[in-house]
């Protein structure tokens, strides 16, 4: 990387910017197709009723949780991660953050519907909005589920605000590169951007704050998002360690969505220069930290559930240890740690497709994680006579698949009209004073004026 | 059916049914004891227990679910927007959520009862313990200028049963059979260990041959 000029990094990361290729075109379409046979599939459900779904008395909550705390807890990578990272100052950071804060973004956004696709009369969601109302009434601020509205929402703007700050140089950059329609969409969001001193300065004071604020934040939302569980009387869900348990594993499940984003961004955007192994090293090391983590808090709390011998606890136990459940169970321990904890630990494994491979069995792990942690409980409750059972349907998992497709659709769109990896921090990377480093961002948009 | 009635609640059809989705507010739970042929079936009414600390009022984000002044789980069906969680947080499994709209048959929808609304699609239901009897005994009493008596409001459930294994009443009138029953040595609370201060009071036989009273 030290070979390359600014002009290099420049030219090279705007190159995506520009033009089409067929398979672009391709993979859009099919993923926006996707995305539209999942918004039918709602509507459909909207118009007959929730009955279309696989949920039942008692089973009351299925994929579309599963899917609501999976996506919220992905959305943990990025601001989370970049903002840590950041606050540590370490140097290697650069080319991530931006691709971690955009996942957080999206994954956010889609999560965020979730508790509306799921509701019985999703039309009057406005319900949840403090709001003065000919009812009188304000939203029950006791409810967990209020919480989230609200958690989520902070959350929601805030890594918005993270992501798009930093972005303003390179809008300038391309502002002063591009001529037409396009100069004038780049220069409104590039917000009068001209490099000055004073300007490089808000901006630095900007990010330090946001990196610390939106900690406490992230850290926040999947603990309210873990009481939505923890607060309800229900075997195995009624736990303390729940929050951290939550927060853990969204840091989890967030990694390795952006290792896999890295990986598949570093192949087909060419981008072998600036993703480099020591990035997926990095990485590939947090995501054992975390893998270690996540079994251990599994097992503590499986280990107090089994010792304390509570016997509506122990039905819900021993359902997910060998009973039906079982084999989600294992497929879950399998793709948590039994794969990726040799991968991660051994460094010749520690590659980029290794931490690749660790990856996407985490991601799939950790959407069953949740899965196991919803179902099985609510199927075996207190009194056995009302134990139930769940299975999804076409509509749930049209839905869940549209949401997939549509993260893939919206990073796609994202990374054709806004550089993936952050320009002038790249730059400034390469330079030990920061205010050298200004000089040359200022010089080379100087030229391209 | 003294409960479907009374309560305008639709039936879901043998298919929905086999789903686990059919809507009985009142339920009675059958547990089997022994090896065939020699086995014992005992049986429990279970409904709406009406919590003092009900779980599943306050995480209610519309106040849908909420406590009554006179102490009943109330669920105002309008406000209601489907988020099931309180159904989730009920360790008893007596609340019952509308997968579709519902439908009655021709003629089955004239005798549909005019006191009590109909829940459409998406909507929480459970027992009232037929508050609308209750609100009419209450005024009926008031226009008379007189108290109410024990026993003069019944339930559908309480006053169809045959063999009068239920009784209802006012717990909070110590002289009441109610209270008389709740303080008898055989009262017991079903799930009492979980904190839900419920107000329906069971009076096991020997062991628990499960029925009896609110």
């Amino acid at each position: 990387m030290a070979a390359k000029t600014p002009e290099q990094i420049t030219v090279d990361l705007l190159r995506p910017l520009s033009g089409l290729s067929g398979r672009y075109v391709l993979a859009v379409a099919f993923f926006a197709g996707m995305v539209v046979a999942a918004v039918c599939a709602f509507f459909h459900q909207v118009y007959a009723g929730l009955g279309v779904s696989g949920l039942r008395t008692p089973v009351f909550w299925g994929f579309y949780i599963t899917n609501f705390v999976f996506w919220i807890g992905l959305s943990h990578a990025g601001t989370l991660i970049s903002a840590i990272l950041r606050l540590a100052n370490a140097t290697w950071r650069r080319p991530v953050t931006r691709c971690a804060e955009v996942i957080t973004v999206f994954a956010l956004s889609i999560g965020a519907t979730f508790p509306i696709i799921h509701l019985g009369r999703p039309w009057l969601a406005f319900f949840l909005f403090p709001y003065p109302s000919e009812r009188g009434l304000w939203p029950n601020i006791r409810s967990p589920l209020l919480w989230d509205f609200f958690a989520i929402n902070t959350y929601l703007i805030s890594s918005v605000t993270f992501l798009l700050l930093p972005m303003v140089p390179d809008f300038a950059l391309i502002r002063d590169r591009v001529e037409g329609v396009k100069k004038k969409i780049y220069g409104v969001l590039a917000l009068g951007w001209t490099g000055t001193p004073k300007q490089w300065h808000r901006l630095e004071t900007a990010m330090h704050i946001m990196s610390i604020a939106v900690i406490p934040v992230a850290v926040s939302v999947h603990s309210i998002v873990s009481w939505d569980f923890a607060m309800a009387p229900v075997p195995m869900w009624h736990s303390t360690i729940f929050a951290p348990y939550f927060v853990a594993g969204a840091i989890f499940s967030g990694i390795a969505a952006l290792i896999l984003a890295m990986a598949l961004l570093r192949k087909l955007l060419h981008l072998e220069d600036y993703l480099l192994p020591v990035h997926f090293e990095n990485l590939g090391k947090l995501l054992l930290v975390m893998s270690l983590l996540w079994f251990y808090f599994v097992f503590a709390e499986r280990l107090t559930a089994w010792y304390g011998n509570e016997s509506s606890e122990m039905a819900v136990f021993w359902t997910t240890q060998h009973g039906s459940y079982s084999p989600l169970f294992w497929t879950m321990v399998t793709c948590n740690f039994l794969i990726p904890f040799p991968i991660l630990a051994i460094k010749k494994l520690r590659t980029i497709t290794g931490t690749a491979i660790a990856s996407f069995t985490v991601v799939i792990g950790m959407w069953l994680e949740r899965f196991l942690i919803i179902v099985p409980s609510l199927s075996h409750k207190y009194l056995t006579y009302s134990w139930g059972t769940y299975r999804p349907t076409w509509v749930e998992i049209t839905i869940t698949a549209g949401t997939f497709c549509g993260m893939a659709l919206l990073y796609m769109i994202f990374s054709k009209v806004v550089p993936i990896i952050s320009i002038w921090e790249l730059k400034a990377g390469q330079h030990l004073k920061p205010h050298a480093v200004r000089l040359v961002v200022r010089s080379s948009e100087a030229e391209g004026d | 059916m003294a409960c479907h009635a009374e309560n305008n609640i639709s039936t879901v059809g043998e298919e929905q049914a086999a789903l686990s989705r059919a809507k009985h507010w009142i339920r009675v739970e059958r547990y089997y004891e022994g090896e065939f042929p020699d086995v014992t079936v005992k049986f429990m009414p279970v409904f709406c227990q009406q919590c003092d600390a009900a779980p599943c009022e306050p995480v209610c984000p519309t106040f849908a679910s909420y406590h009554t002044s006179e102490g009943l789980n109330g669920q105002v069906y309008n406000r209601c927007i489907g988020t099931r969680y309180c159904a989730n947080a009920c360790p008893y499994v007596v609340r019952y959520f509308n997968f579709y709209n519902p439908v009655w048959e021709k003629p089955l929808h004239l005798q549909l009862n005019p006191d009590v609304s109909v829940r459409e699609v998406g909507v929480m239901e459970k027992c009232t313990f037929c508050v609308q009897r209750i609100k009419a005994g209450e005024i009926q009493a008031a226009a008379e200028k007189r108290e109410l008596k024990d026993g003069e409001i019944q339930p559908a459930c309480v006053q169809s049963c045959p063999t009068h294994a239920m009784v209802f009443g006012d717990l909070s009138d110590p002289e009441s059979q109610v209270s008389r029953f709740a303080r008898s040595g055989r009262s017991t609370k079903l799930l009492g260990e979980l904190g839900t201060r419920p107000k329906v009071n069971y009076l096991p036989r020997d062991s628990w041959h499960g029925s009896e009273d609110a």
